[in-house]
């Protein structure tokens, strides 16, 4: 497959553009990624199913022109259990933000590693709450500025890929969207992947988050993703590091454990005697 | 279920699940919770054997997402609960309310507030079925009294979700949850189930939520080619978020109304002696029991009582009930609550009537004695 086939706009609805994503938005770059990574696989849109929660990535799901349900907020991987549990013809993708995925949302999250049913989940990492202003999020840098830390982030920063990796994730992985084509290679493997797929894309806002933090322009911001995401002159300041402080990138785990819609139609549906159902 | 007995005796949670598996229910998503735990077990074992899914979430909110998730794709699902799971549920109900997911939710009512009393009977809910989730939106909520009539109504249940595209709520005490009768099992059998209109493929520039005569928009199944836009946000025709006053409006009419004009099809009611009444009853579930029984000794007393007891407690069968009203001087509303059917009532009685509420709010039934002894006394006071 030639790069130059791909052309990010046979996959997206023009007719919702202009998009509502603020000047040097991650996220777009993350969509780009994706839909480069579906292009290269050759999947066609009608057979997938992208969930979203609530959040500037929440929006991103509109943008998609496939089956696209935006629903409630933390909720995308519970909705996404019963879509691609009783639709196994549908490939299907949950976009979802650090609050929504890892705050509100963090118990499916966890259990949906667990049962290892077969979707994709993307987290954009943005580091805050950008759709309400800004305010502190289970992965903002320890001391950075909010309106809700005016004081500094005194919470540890939560490591997603580790969390995922520890409740038995199918497929762990994590991208920064300065390197776009690293990130859809990325994508594509775990669009490929039997199982529970997690990929934590390391996202920016510019326009909230570097502005209140003095983090530079946006260009800036991207080319220091890598460098700069728990510097290490923060040292340990505020407690025992959740992460390393040199930021792991590309697959970090994967496992071969059973799918559960496989284990469920192999295992419940083949045992259960045919009919006799309410009979004693 | 071709060669089983169609009579059984079953709790009433059991006739509820085999209910659900008789109206076409092929996915079922739960989490543990005192005293409706029964319809989950009995889903778990029958679903398998119609190649249907059960799946045990990790909490009550996934469940109510995973079940419309799979209400989305094609699929009839359902989820039950009490009063602390229902409160959490309200969330995803709100979202199935707005964005139009058929799909059944069934409360077996608990002693509350708060964790309460997980075995006793209640009826404390009535309210929280019609306003639970915030801002405007529809729903239809079937009150059954009795194992038969759980069976009946959760079978009806799929058939108005999926009609009107609209969560249902059945809803009934512990008592009724747990009470052992016989049920017919093959009235189900007899009548065509209704599955919601699906988007014709041949169909050009499908809009998702547009505005018919019915006022009933055809779902598009995924994976047939409609690529829609589903969200939470208030939305055009188009299924896009939409700010504009005028959309907002046409779209709000259309979703409070597909109840409203259907007031007729959805309404169900008994009206027990009603036909010269001097004194109604007005209950649901066990306390419509206990009324029925004290309708009976009153009216060997020769206090002329009847009982109006609403099936479909939401939208509240108003028309029905005040056709009931000539000659009927007072009514009594038991209930196991601090008074909340009582309310509706005094809203629609005019005020010639006098309403006397009955409550019991220590997890114990109304004994038919005591509804009664107050049949008695205002059998007095307006001779």
């Amino acid at each position: 497959m030639k790069v130059q086939d791909f052309d990010p706009r046979d996959y997206l609805r023009l007719n919702q553009f202009p998009h509502f994503l603020c000047p040097g938005c991650g996220h777009g770059i993350a969509l780009r990624a994706l839909v480069w990574a579906i292009h290269e696989l050759e999947l066609s849109l009608d057979k997938m199913a992208f969930v979203s929660g609530i959040g500037c990535s929440g929006r991103l799901t509109a943008y998609i022109d496939s089956n696209t349900f935006h629903v409630t907020h933390g909720r995308p991987i519970a909705f996404a259990t019963g879509i691609a549990l009783t639709r196994p013809d549908l490939k299907v993708v949950v976009i979802t933000g650090d609050g929504d995925c890892l705050a509100i949302g963090g118990n499916h999250l966890i259990h949906a590693c667990r049962r290892n049913l077969e979707m994709t989940c993307l987290m954009l990492n943005n580091e805050v709450y950008g759709m309400t202003g800004g305010q502190v999020s289970p992965t903002t840098t320890e001391l950075r500025f909010t309106p809700t830390t005016p004081e500094g982030n005194i919470e540890p920063v939560f490591d997603a890929c580790e969390l995922a990796r520890s409740a038995g994730a199918g497929m762990v992985g994590r991208e920064v969207t300065l390197q776009t084509p690293a990130l859809k290679n990325l994508i594509r493997e775990a669009l490929q992947h039997k199982g529970f797929s997690f990929i934590e894309v390391i996202s920016d806002c510019t326009e909230i988050y570097g502005r209140k933090n003095d983090l530079g322009s946006s260009p800036e911001m991207i080319l220091s993703q890598k460098s700069s995401i728990r510097p290490d002159s923060y040292g340990n300041v505020v407690d025992v590091p959740f992460r390393p402080n040199f930021l792991q990138t590309g697959i970090l785990s994967e496992n071969e454990r059973p799918e559960y819609g496989e284990a469920y139609r192999g295992r419940i549906l083949k045992q259960a005697p045919a009919e006799q159902s309410s009979s004693k | 279920m071709s060669g089983s007995f169609s009579l059984q005796s079953l709790q009433g949670n059991h006739a509820c699940a085999l209910g659900a598996i008789q109206a076409g229910c092929r996915f079922y998503a739960g989490y543990p919770i005192t005293p409706s735990s029964e319809i989950a077990e009995r889903m778990a074992l029958e679903l398998p054997k119609v190649e249907g899914y059960f799946i045990q979430m990790e909490d009550e909110l996934a469940s109510m997402g995973a079940i419309l998730g799979a209400s989305m794709g094609g699929t009839k699902a359902m989820t039950a609960t009490s009063g602390p799971g229902f409160s959490l549920k309200q969330e995803n109900l709100g979202y199935a309310s707005a964005v139009e997911i058929p799909c059944v939710v069934v409360n077996v009512m608990r002693g509350g507030p708060s964790t309460g009393m997980p075995t006793r009977p209640a009826q404390a809910d009535l309210m929280q079925a019609r306003w639970g989730s915030h801002g405007d939106h529809p729903v239809i909520v079937l009150a059954p009294d009795s194992v038969q009539e759980i069976h009946q109504q959760t079978i009806r249940a799929f058939d108005l979700a999926e009609q009107f595209r609209v969560p249902v709520v059945v809803i009934f005490d512990e008592a009724l949850g747990h009470l052992q009768e016989t049920v017919d099992l093959s009235s189900a059998e007899k009548e065509q189930r209704v599955m919601r209109k699906w988007a014709d493929k041949s169909e050009k520039d499908f809009q998702p939520y547009a505005i018919t005569e019915d006022g009933i928009p055809a779902m598009a199944r995924p994976g047939d080619g409609f690529r829609v836009h589903t969200t939470g946000l208030t939305h055009a025709e188009s299924g896009f978020p939409s700010q504009k006053p005028e959309v907002v409006e046409r779209n709000m009419d259309r979703l409070l109304g597909k109840l409203e004009r259907n007031r007729s099809t959805i309404e169900a009611w008994e009206a027990f002696e009603c036909e010269d009444a001097e004194l109604l009853v007005v209950g649901v579930g066990i306390s419509a029991r206990s009324a029925r029984s004290a309708v009976r000794r009153a009216r060997r007393m020769g206090i002329r009582a009847g009982l109006f007891r609403p099936i479909t407690l939401w939208p509240f069968p108003e028309e029905a009930l005040r056709n009931q009203l000539d000659g009927v001087r007072s009514i009594i509303v038991p209930e196991l609550n601090a008074g909340q059917l009582v309310t509706e009532i005094e809203r629609i009685c005019p005020e010639s009537i006098e309403v006397k509420p009955l409550n019991r709010v220590d997890g114990e039934a109304i004994p038919p004695a005591d509804i009664l002894t107050l049949l008695k006394e205002q059998g007095e006071k307006v001779r």
